[in-house]
């Protein structure tokens, strides 16, 4: 008998606030999260926006046992533990982290995280380099082994200058690890890193582990801040930031579809509680959605800008089609069957042409008819947590049969259903969410009615 | 839908002890050690100054004229890239270097790899972040002038633990179902028990699954140093790793790469590939405990193996038909670490209870030190040349018996087991709590 999994618990953190209401109402509104960064001095950077997460405090989220624990938590990690906290709240889960029987016995409980490269906090870092410089100021490695510090004190030396847990901050699986912790999750778990494409393929992942039986629920999603010097400067150089230093009304730079655009940075955890329907239905659990259909493929000709290659335009936009149409097979569906889309829509026009050739090739000219529920002028390009979010707010759309605004100052985009519009009611039995990722890998997903 | 069968048609490896499938193999049995000072840069003065590094690697001399492209990549790519295209070659899907032919669905050919970040630009790293230094924090305009006057698109990206994928998917042309995953030292066995599920599930024909990783360089040994994971032991680098034995004083770094071709029965059969082996169970779990301690009682890695084990249809408990234990062979994750090799060695007796003396149980980390992410699948493979000849690579340096470890850990000496072997687990456990196991057994109808 085939297992049908659902959504039965949302949790997110991002520009417009701390859980699934906030974003939801965030959207409706039309509000955006974008605006000046805090968090990093950008006064060099070509870009001075962000979609930084709304303040919100980790140790709010944690049994008082594991609040030492937020030492060695990064900015990702705290966002991943934030946003499992209130999927697993908003689920109605009794977990470890509850003085209670947990509702789901521990070996049942997985978790998929999907993560990116964590930067290492440049302040602590640099301190500890700055401290192994030789006489003309020049880092020197001999200086970093060596365990004798300047003023000739043992265990004083270069790299002594950093905790002994330094790096296990920064490992990208320590999101999953600190949640499997947590909620005491000890079934399959995994953390997958594709760029904007994690989240959605551990989505995926999540389902398959409980489609197959080896759990009943998953904590699944993803999160990730570039909001830091390396993970802006990178996301520059990989083409997907804005060059307007002088701009601070991120919803006139971010405009998803249309030729005058840019990209802006944001940070997020999007994580939900995905469980089996049978067991979610004998609990009495609200299903948001069910995930009905999974896809991923490769785009082998993807456009990665490390000049290894040129991307062959007319093969670019492939690896989505093959995953979109991936999960409308798996999920028994047609094209014809999907009322509304969840694209990534980056605001990168180069990006953005090839996610709508992509869209178009599938749905033909019924596109222009299906609406996009586009985020990304109001949280910025979230990375691996933006999928979680995408796929979040197709859950509430369902759940709400409703769509939420969309605020766009670009001009209309042909045969796209992109532009600026208010919230509004309408029937929604299938959505589909999709993420082309900057490495060519795709992952679509199919949300249907519960 | 009929249970479908997965099974492994081609393997490549990129190790400390060589690139040639068979020759690193006759390394491995002979007991040698890939294990030296560090040469890839100054580390004189880190407390720990040696490891396993791939010395001598040419990626054009494994992928031919395609690999010019990618020799100013970073060696974490390069890996990955060198053992793909040995695994497809040997898989017959291509010549070396080359994309998979015709015949062969390129949408039903998926990627799952367990890679590392890139390498990383470490000069300009460093001297962005002085230049950006005030002695108390950063300035944000002079660390994004240094930044951008130094740093490069390809350098920066290619760290990215994803481009691995990328590349390698571009290379072979490879277009199914393409994941990267991140546990730490448990990475490639995931990533390759993961691939299995998706073939089983229907999502792809044929997977290249593995992983690919360095962490020869000074913020990777300065990280493991810092958590005094590793071995001290710089008057005698060749006999630093020591799995399983009293003296042993922490893991020694490898790097590398392994990648296998997955393959479902059927489409296998259907174009005559050569059969390497079944995969007949994987198992995924999480300590859920502590990120920085291994559950005492090793409970997490128990379940994994169970989970694998029952998905084989394996009773530990239960002598097979020859009257032997179940399991022939354990590559173990080893990594001679105090903690480690003590709580895996409980596993395995919870696990096997009065059969577990008779599982050998051995570590090939004693020999190339450890591989990080990529340890999982070039130990996989291990398991496929033990299946294959009937060999168990040993153990070395186990001098002195530790109380705690008193298992067949194969010691100092390879063994060919009588009655061959037909199955085997290969453990892989992640810093934070991430256990995976895999088990393969030799392929019968």
């Amino acid at each position: 008998m085939r297992r049908d999994v659902v959504i039965t618990g949302l949790g997110a953190i991002s520009a417009l606030g701390v859980g699934k209401d906030d974003l939801w109402n965030g959207l409706v509104e039309g509000t955006s999260g974008l605006r000046r960064m805090q968090r990093v001095d950008a006064s060099g950077l070509p870009c001075r926006v962000a979609g930084e997460a709304a303040p919100f405090a980790v140790r709010d989220f944690l049994p008082k046992s594991y609040r030492k624990a937020t030492k060695v938590m990064a900015r990702d990690t705290e966002l991943a533990v934030v946003a499992a906290a209130l999927a697993a709240k908003d689920a109605g889960l009794n977990t470890r982290a509850d003085d209670a029987e947990p509702t789901i016995p521990p070996d049942r409980l997985g978790c998929q995280i999907g993560a990116g490269l964590i930067a290492a906090e440049t302040d602590e870092l640099t301190r500890a380099l700055s401290a192994s410089t030789d006489e003309q100021g020049v880092f020197s490695l001999e200086r970093w082994g060596t365990d004798v510090g300047r003023d000739g004190r043992t265990g004083a030396g270069g790299m002594n200058h950093l905790p002994p847990l330094w790096m296990l901050k920064y490992l990208p699986n320590m999101l999953a690890c600190h949640v499997t912790i947590v909620h005491g999750a000890e079934g399959p778990s995994n953390t997958i890193t594709c760029a904007e494409a994690s989240a959605l393929l551990s989505l995926g992942e999540s389902m398959r582990v409980i489609r197959r039986g080896d759990a009943d629920a998953c904590f699944s999603g993803g999160a990730e801040s570039k909001v830091n010097y390396m993970g802006l400067l990178r996301m520059d150089l990989a083409g997907r930031v804005a060059h307007t230093d002088e701009e601070d009304d991120g919803t006139k730079i971010v405009r998803p579809f249309a030729d005058e655009s840019g990209g802006v940075i944001g940070e997020a955890g999007g994580v939900m509680i995905l469980e089996e329907r049978e067991h979610a239905a004998r609990r009495g659990a609200t299903a948001y959605a069910r995930v009905s259909g999974f896809g991923a493929a490769q785009t082998s000709e993807c456009a990665l800008p490390t000049g290894v290659w040129e991307p062959d335009e007319r093969e670019v936009e492939r690896g989505l089609v093959d995953a979109i149409e991936s999960a409308l097979g798996d999920a028994g569906l047609g094209a014809e069957a999907i009322d509304a889309i969840v694209p990534l829509g980056l605001g990168v026009p180069a990006c953005d042409r090839r996610e709508a050739e992509a869209l178009r090739q599938v749905f033909g000219k019924a596109l222009a008819e299906i609406p996009l529920i586009t985020l990304t002028p109001n949280v910025g390009n979230c990375s691996a947590g933006q999928g979680g979010l995408m796929a979040l707010v197709g859950a509430l759309a369902i759940h709400q049969q409703a769509i939420p605004a969309r605020i766009h100052t670009g001009p209309a985009v042909d045969g796209l259903d992109c532009g600026p519009s208010a919230a509004r009611g309408m029937k929604i039995e299938n959505g589909l969410v999709c993420t082309p990722a900057l490495g060519g890998q795709n992952a679509a997903l199919v949300l249907s009615a519960p | 839908m009929s249970q479908r069968r997965v099974v492994i048609t081609g393997a490549g490896w990129v190790t400390p002890l060589g690139t040639d499938l068979d020759d690193v193999w006759r390394r491995l049995i002979a007991g040698e050690s890939a294990i030296g000072p560090i040469r890839r840069f100054e580390a004189d003065t880190f407390s720990t100054n040696f490891a396993a590094e791939v010395r001598h690697f040419d990626l054009v001399q494994l992928m031919g004229e395609a690999g010019t492209a990618y020799t100013d990549s970073g060696v974490g790519i390069q890996f990955a890239l060198g053992a793909a295209s040995a695994a497809i070659a040997r898989a017959g899907l291509a010549r070396p270097g080359e994309r998979v032919g015709d015949g062969i669905d390129p949408r039903r050919f998926g990627i799952y790899l367990g890679s590392g970040e890139g390498s990383l630009d470490f000069e300009n790293f460093v001297a962005t972040n002085l230049a950006g230094w005030t002695g108390n924090d950063i300035d944000g305009a002079a660390w994004a002038r240094k930044a951008y006057a130094c740093m490069t698109a390809k350098r920066e990206i290619e760290q990215e633990p994803h481009v691995a994928i990328s590349y390698v998917a571009r290379a072979f042309g490879l277009r199914g179902p393409a994941f990267n995953c991140m546990t730490a030292c448990a990475a490639s066995t995931q990533a390759v028990g993961e691939a299995f599920e998706l073939i089983r599930h229907g999502d792809a024909e044929l997977m290249l699954a593995g992983g690919s990783h360095s962490m020869i360089h000074p913020l990777g040994m300065t990280g493991f140093i810092r958590l005094t994971a590793m071995s001290t032991r710089r008057d005698d680098p060749s006999t630093a790793a020591r799995p399983f034995d009293k003296t042993r004083d922490g893991f020694v770094m490898g790097e590398g790469a392994g990648m296998v071709v997955l393959e479902e029965l059927e489409h296998a059969q259907q174009r005559g590939a050569n059969i390497l082996a079944e995969v007949a169970g994987f198992g995924s779990t999480a300590d859920a405990f502590r990120i920085t301690d291994i559950q005492p009682e090793g409970q997490g890695a128990v379940a994994a193996i169970r989970r694998a084990l029952a998905q084989a249809g394996i009773d530990p408990a239960l002598r097979d038909a020859s009257g032997r234990a179940p399991v022939h062979y354990v590559s173990a994750h080893g990594t001679g670490t105090q903690e480690n090799d003590g709580i895996e060695t409980t596993a395995i007796k919870t696990v096997f209870g009065e059969l577990a003396p008779e599982v050998p149980f051995s570590s090939v980390k004693s020999m190339m030190g450890h591989l990080i992410q990529a340890a999982g699948a070039v130990e996989l493979i291990t398991c496929l040349k033990a299946i294959e000849t009937g060999f168990l690579p040993p153990t070395i340096n186990l001098n002195t018996p530790d109380p705690e470890c008193d298992l067949d850990h194969v010691p100092n000496r390879a063994r060919q087991v009588e009655g061959g072997v037909e199955v085997c687990l290969s453990n892989s456990f992640g810093f934070g709590g991430q256990n995976d196991t895999i088990c393969v057994r030799k392929f019968r109808e």
